[in-house]
């Protein structure tokens, strides 16, 4: 509830994890597509009645922008509702209505450096890498339900981050004091950005959407200095 | 000019309301002007807490409203001279406090007074957040559990970025801890939170550590604030909270355990 309209905030922006399903296009035809979309439909009809979809381009199926809209379309006629496209360039995508996400995770990990896959052309390294931001710096606690992001660099945070928290950035996150609360680095997809803190007693951290629970955190890296990063797909937490 | 300080806490049950009495009690004893101000809309206490429910006439709705004058609804205490409360409506909800009655209240107050002290409400809504909207200290009020010590995060958080001070980048509200119904022998058996806990994870400075006693129900029962039972531990140690806010050093008394008989014959 707003106090006065001066003071009182007409919205709030906010990250959140949510689950979308992908829909993954391992043809170039969408005719053929269709098809065999039609027969799943049928099994279940209604089901997925205005369901959001991200399309995502599979290995070796490069996207244009008309067979795009023409997906698009036949989605839309189908009650689907396409919100978004991974790994394809920006043009296209709106062309066809559609956000861009870049830092879908899944079977992508083939770091065998292929370009010429998606339809963009553009190397992912250079997409993902976050902009030469100056880092933020906080020195001020991080309370329950405050929520720092520091776009395009790095997070360094030299006071204690409490539960209830939240720390995000595009690039490294260095937190001098207790992260107790969520520390989420490389957040448009930047792979190799890290987390640092002085003790870890975090509720979740993660990497480029890789992320891990407090519970499936090894009892033995509480609440000691530590370092979180990603191999591979797999989220690694090393004591410091 | 006035100090306005906000009472404050996030969760409900914690001693809020006590500690406001108390608190404002205290520093009207030290020879201030003391208003304590009740931002509890529709679940009025502090009248309650402080022995003056029978002579309330006017309250704060009806300043705000323009129904009657601050000195109308202003209350003088009978036994502390220079304090004053300002009751709470019971009948109305927080939505009639506006921000502008609030504030036009405050300055009046602040003009005659030397500590505005405000009773704010549980929860981080409306009422809360024109209690601390003003605020130039806040006393927080954390009892050693974790849910408390959630909820006043949250409150601290909203005092450093939804107030006037924040918001027009002045000098931050000055935030002290005040830890109430702490039970050391609790603390020694791992059911409840210890003080070195809450500090580190509030990261504030402590100005009192109040023990649980029996005296503060006594004392509310009885419509007394405790910090007038000088005989009690609850009263003694709202007293050093008022010594230390005034710039006084005073050590923490109610940090250890005290030990019973059986614990003195047995353990030295």
């Amino acid at each position: 509830m707003a106090v006065n309209q001066a003071s009182g905030a007409a919205f709030e922006l906010k990250g959140r994890m949510a689950t979308l399903t992908v829909l993954r296009l391992l043809t170039a035809d969408p005719g053929h597509l269709f098809i065999q979309l039609d027969a799943r439909l049928a099994q279940a009809p209604g089901f997925f009645d205005g369901m959001p979809l991200v399309l995502a381009p599979g290995q070796d199926v490069s996207l244009d922008a008309a067979m795009l809209e023409t997906l698009v379309a036949g989605l839309r006629d189908r009650g689907l509702l396409p919100v978004a496209a991974a790994d394809v360039s920006e043009d296209i995508a709106s062309a066809a209505g559609l956000g861009v996400l870049r830092n879908l995770g899944g079977p992508r990990s083939d770091a065998s450096g292929q370009t010429g896959r998606s339809g963009s052309g553009k190397p992912v390294a250079e997409a993902r890498a976050p902009e030469n931001g100056a880092a933020r710096l906080v020195t001020q606690p991080v309370r329950s339900g405050q929520q720092v992001y520091a776009r395009g660099g790095d997070l360094v945070v030299s006071a204690p981050v409490s539960a209830g928290a939240e720390l995000m950035a595009d690039g490294h996150i260095h937190v001098y004091g207790t992260l107790r609360g969520r520390a989420l680095a490389g957040v448009q997809g930047d792979v190799n950005a890290r987390i640092f803190c002085q003790s870890l007693e975090a509720e979740l951290v993660a990497v480029a959407g890789h992320y891990r629970l407090s519970e499936q955190i090894d009892a033995g890296l509480r609440g000691a200095p530590a370092m979180i990063r990603l191999r591979g797909d797999e989220l690694g937490i090393d004591a410091l | 000019m006035a100090r306005i300080v906000v009472v404050t806490s996030g969760k409900g049950g914690v001693g809020k309301t006590t500690t406001s009495a108390a608190f404002g009690a205290g520093l009207a004893r030290a020879g201030y002007r003391t208003v304590v101000v009740d931002f509890d809309v529709g679940l009025r206490n502090l009248d309650l807490i402080m022995g003056c429910e029978r002579r309330v006439v006017y309250d704060f709705v009806n300043v705000i409203n323009g129904e009657a004058n601050l000195n109308q609804a202003l209350i003088r205490d009978k036994r502390v001279e220079g304090l004053e409360i300002l009751p709470a409506s019971q009948t109305r909800d927080k939505d009639a406090l506006t921000f502008e009655g609030v504030e036009s209240v405050l300055n009046a107050l602040a003009e005659t007074h030397d500590y505005v002290v405000c009773d704010s409400p549980a929860g981080i809504e409306r009422g809360a957040h024109l209690a601390m909207y003003f605020a130039d200290d806040a006393l927080v009020v954390t009892n050693p559990e974790v849910s408390s010590v959630r909820d006043s995060d949250r409150v601290l958080g909203l005092l450093s970025s939804k107030t006037r001070r924040a918001e027009q980048g002045e000098e931050p509200v000055k935030e002290h801890l005040v830890v109430t119904r702490y039970a050391a022998s609790r603390v020694g058996k791992g059911e409840m939170l210890s003080m070195e806990d809450i500090c580190e994870i509030l990261s504030i400075d402590l100005l009192g550590v109040v023990p649980e006693s029996t005296a503060v129900l006594n004392a509310s029962n009885a419509g007394v604030p405790v910090i007038m039972e000088e005989k009690t531990d609850a009263g003694q140690a709202y007293d050093d909270l008022v010594a230390r806010y005034l710039g006084e050093e005073r050590e923490h008394r109610f940090l250890t355990e005290k030990k019973g008989l059986f614990g003195r014959l047995f353990k030295g």
